[in-house]
């Protein structure tokens, strides 16, 4: 039989490894700082790159772009070429891939710590690193279908199946997801406004958990624990069928986030539905990776790999029967904006995507560097500290949540809302955060265990950037790519084809559909809901710059407790100019819908200024340099223009008029605090900041009071 | 709310691109044997004694 020589690519998967280690590091670090900033606000340390608001979308984006999507590049880097039996379709696209990837990362890390964000969450990044992101991907994308294309094997395991669709969907995702119009370079808005961008947005954040958090590992649950089990999977029928099915639900759930919200009912019912038939299928490859270890578990009780492979996988039934639960529409009242919900993501975080990255590691270092793992005590000591971790962090959260749910929702028997101030509820989970941030530090020191391990396994072995192998030939498909015969070829390349006619069909649906939706909005308006004054736009991308919507939700449901505490729930048309949305996913403070005139101009002041000032005990931390920063107006003029374009009604002309407006209504808000004794120059930040926030929700008071 | 239909379609799209990945699976030949991919992966094609450098 006729055996090709050729090698295998290990320096990539290397590169890739150690990243993953490296960043694992950093966004856990910052989780564990923010975590505490919860109870500690002198932790933010008055400085606005270290603020809560700005570090929060860091850990996010370390966490889910730096850490797992290392991880993923490491398992497909060395499980794709094995399964192909074939060394990566091109060297450079694999340089590309990784320099790019890292690149992106310092990027984001530099411009969210700048404030430069657009505020829409998991997708934070300004637009010239979402067009890099893109280009990455696709190279990224190139590389594994080339690589699959060039395959000695026949057959496709069911891993790589699930590598195809995380390229195909999160490149849709994003895309989808990142259209924007620039302002400046480093700002830009979204074109979708109001409910529109909060069902684009949700549709990218679920299937963002779906595409980036879930099939890539599962397809590396496929290989590596098998692998590291030596045991086939324990059905191969079973992992086509729930691959198939997972893959066609997720797409659909996105707008179980937005329950109980001013998105119809009908979107929200869709989302819901979608959302518990997810659960089969989710469970179908929890199944197939434990009963892989089927009369084998003696070599888990050896094994550190299999050890961490199990919890992984555990984490994974565990989240993902959690998800459909907190679809269903009476639990969401109940957990929505809570603790609750970062607990379920932390499950699938720390527990699925950690820990088989953990396994994974532990499994791969040995392997590649041909040598055994450095002590396979410090492996135990690991996962078991880990899993001490993951419980200390969401035991306390579940309980958090379900807490301040139940504080927020009590009426006295007078029918009062029994706990009218907001903090009393905060205050009353702040032993919770504490022990929280304990669990966090714990699995922190979990991974610097591990990357010592690491290290040493490393220095202790020998390590082959290129590994020798060999395999048969694929039979029959020899058509060579010669010029003048490119579309015979293509023809025979199944493959790339159905990629290049993806992004062609993508390409026209797009041209198709944006200008038509550009031009024309059929969201239900309400006749008293303008755009936003200059000063109030400008106040609003600070909003957006602070991350407020990190901890304030800015959506009134229609519960009596909610009405009762904040007003009036918010209606799809008064969010038609908002570009972007920003209801929020947490409530760490008080929904912010109709602060608009509830406060003094004084009060909003003094409270940014120090926040403690005004809410003793309060967690918020103070914004002091929002009253030294002089407001930036260099971007107003096409900041409106740009708005205009999206569709917010600003007469033509209006950005040469804009500024002067601005400076009216910002001197009537410094004569305003003039009056309460605070003398201010008008061309500060928070004159902006407070204008937005008195704007906020007041639209529809207007009508209400007209009305009568 | 428009934006529903352009995400169906966006979702419809990406859900017929998995149907025609399907069919071209199965047309194939993945799925034709069941149980051997599984066992496959298990060994390593890596060439196991010799040192490599050489080779290329």
């Amino acid at each position: 039989m006729n055996v090709e020589k050729f090698n295998y690519d290990n320096q990539i998967v290397k590169l890739f490894l150690i990243a993953t280690v490296v960043w694992g590091i950093v966004g856990l670090l910052v989780g564990v700082l923010i975590a505490t900033q919860l109870y500690i606000p002198e932790l933010n340390f008055g400085l606005s790159f270290t603020t809560f608001g700005r570090l929060r979308p860091l850990h996010t984006n370390a966490a889910i772009f730096a850490f797992v999507g290392n991880a993923i590049y490491t398992g497909v880097y060395y499980s794709l070429q094995r399964i192909a039996k074939a060394r990566m379709f091109s060297d450079v696209l694999s340089k590309i891939n990784f320099w790019g990837w890292q690149l992106i990362i310092v990027l984001a890390a530099v411009t969210l710590l700048g404030g430069f964000s657009t505020g829409k969450e998991y997708a934070e990044l300004e637009w010239p690193i979402d067009i890099l992101i893109a280009v990455v991907w696709v190279v990224f994308g190139i590389n594994m279908i080339g690589t699959l294309i060039k395959r000695r094997e026949k057959h496709i395991y069911v891993a790589a199946w699930f590598y195809i669709s995380t390229f195909v969907t999160v490149a849709v995702l994003h895309i989808g997801n990142s259209i924007e119009i620039p302002v400046s370079f480093l700002k830009s808005y979204p074109v979708y406004a109001g409910i529109q961008d909060a069902l684009v947005q949700w549709w990218y954040g679920h299937n963002a958990v779906a595409f980036f958090l879930t099939t890539p590992f599962l397809g590396l649950m496929y290989y590596f624990l098998p692998k590291a089990a030596n045991r086939p999977i324990f059905s191969y029928k079973l992992s086509i069928l729930h691959f198939w099915t997972l893959i066609f639900i997720y797409i659909w759930a996105g707008p179980h986030h937005l329950l109980y919200s001013a998105v119809p009912n009908w979107a929200q019912s869709l989302g819901t539905v979608f959302s518990i038939m997810l659960w089969m299928p989710s469970w179908g490859g929890m199944l197939n990776g434990l009963l892989t270890l089927r009369g084998a578990w003696d070599r888990v009780r050896d094994n550190p790999v299999l050890k961490f492979f199990v919890i992984g996988v555990t984490a994974y039934g565990m989240s993902t029967f959690e998800g459909p639960m907190l679809s269903l529409k009476s639990v969401n009242a109940l957990a929505h904006f809570t603790d609750w919900i970062p607990a379920h993501v932390h499950v699938g975080t720390l527990g699925w995507n950690g820990f088989m990255t953990f396994g994974m590691l532990y499994w791969l270092v040995p392997k590649m560097w041909k040598t055994e793992l450095y002590s396979k005590k410090l492996a135990n000591v690991h996962f078991w500290i880990g899993t001490l971790g993951i419980v200390v962090w969401v035991i306390p959260m579940w309980w958090a949540g379900i807490t301040q749910a139940l504080m927020w929702k009590e009426f006295t028997p007078l029918g009062l809302l029994k706990y009218s101030n907001f903090l009393e509820t905060v205050l009353q989970i702040v032993p919770m955060y504490i022990i929280r941030s304990l669990g966090g530090l714990l699995y922190l020191t979990g991974l610097l265990i591990a990357a010592y391990n690491i290290f040493k396994t490393m220095a202790q072995g020998s390590f082959e950037a290129n590994e020798a192998a060999e395999a048969a030939p694929r039979g029959s498909i020899t058509e060579k790519l010669k010029y003048g015969m490119i579309h015979r070829y293509l023809e025979s390349k199944t493959l790339l084809f159905t990629a290049l006619a993806f992004l062609a069909i993508l390409l026209g649906g797009l041209v198709e559909i944006i200008p038509t939706y550009l031009v024309k909005s059929n969201v239900p308006t309400i006749a008293s809901v303008r755009p936003y004054t200059p000063l109030e736009l400008e106040g609003r991308d600070l909003y957006i710059k602070e991350a407020c919507n990190s901890c304030h939700s800015q959506l009134v449901r229609p519960f009596r407790s909610e009405v009762e505490r904040y007003g009036e729930y918010s209606k799809a048309g008064e969010f038609v100019y908002d570009h972007p949305f920003l209801w929020g996913s947490k409530r760490t403070g008080p929904d912010l819908h109709r602060i608009g005139g509830k406060y003094s101009n004084m009060w909003h002041y003094l409270h940014m200024e120090n926040p403690r000032s005004m809410s003793p005990g309060s967690l918020m931390p103070p914004y002091p340099w929002l009253i030294e920063n002089q407001l930036d107006l260099s971007s107003l003029k096409s900041k409106i223009s740009a708005m205009r374009t999206i569709g917010v009604p600003y007469e033509e002309g209006y950005e040469e008029i804009a500024e002067a407006e601005l400076n009216e209504q910002a001197q009537k808000i410094a004569a305003d605090l003039l009056d309460s004794g605070i003398l201010i120059d008008s061309d500060k930040e928070i004159i902006a900041l407070i204008a937005y926030l008195q704007r906020l929700g007041t639209d529809i008071k207007i009508d209400v009071a007209e009305n009568k | 709310m428009s934006v529903i239909f352009v995400l169906i379609g966006f979702s419809s799209f990406v859900a017929i691109m998995f149907l025609a990945a399907y069919i071209w699976a199965v047309k194939t030949g993945q799925y034709d044997d069941n149980y051997t991919p599984s066992i496959r992966i298990l060994f390593d094609s890596e060439v196991k004694k010799e040192s490599s450098k050489s080779n290329s």
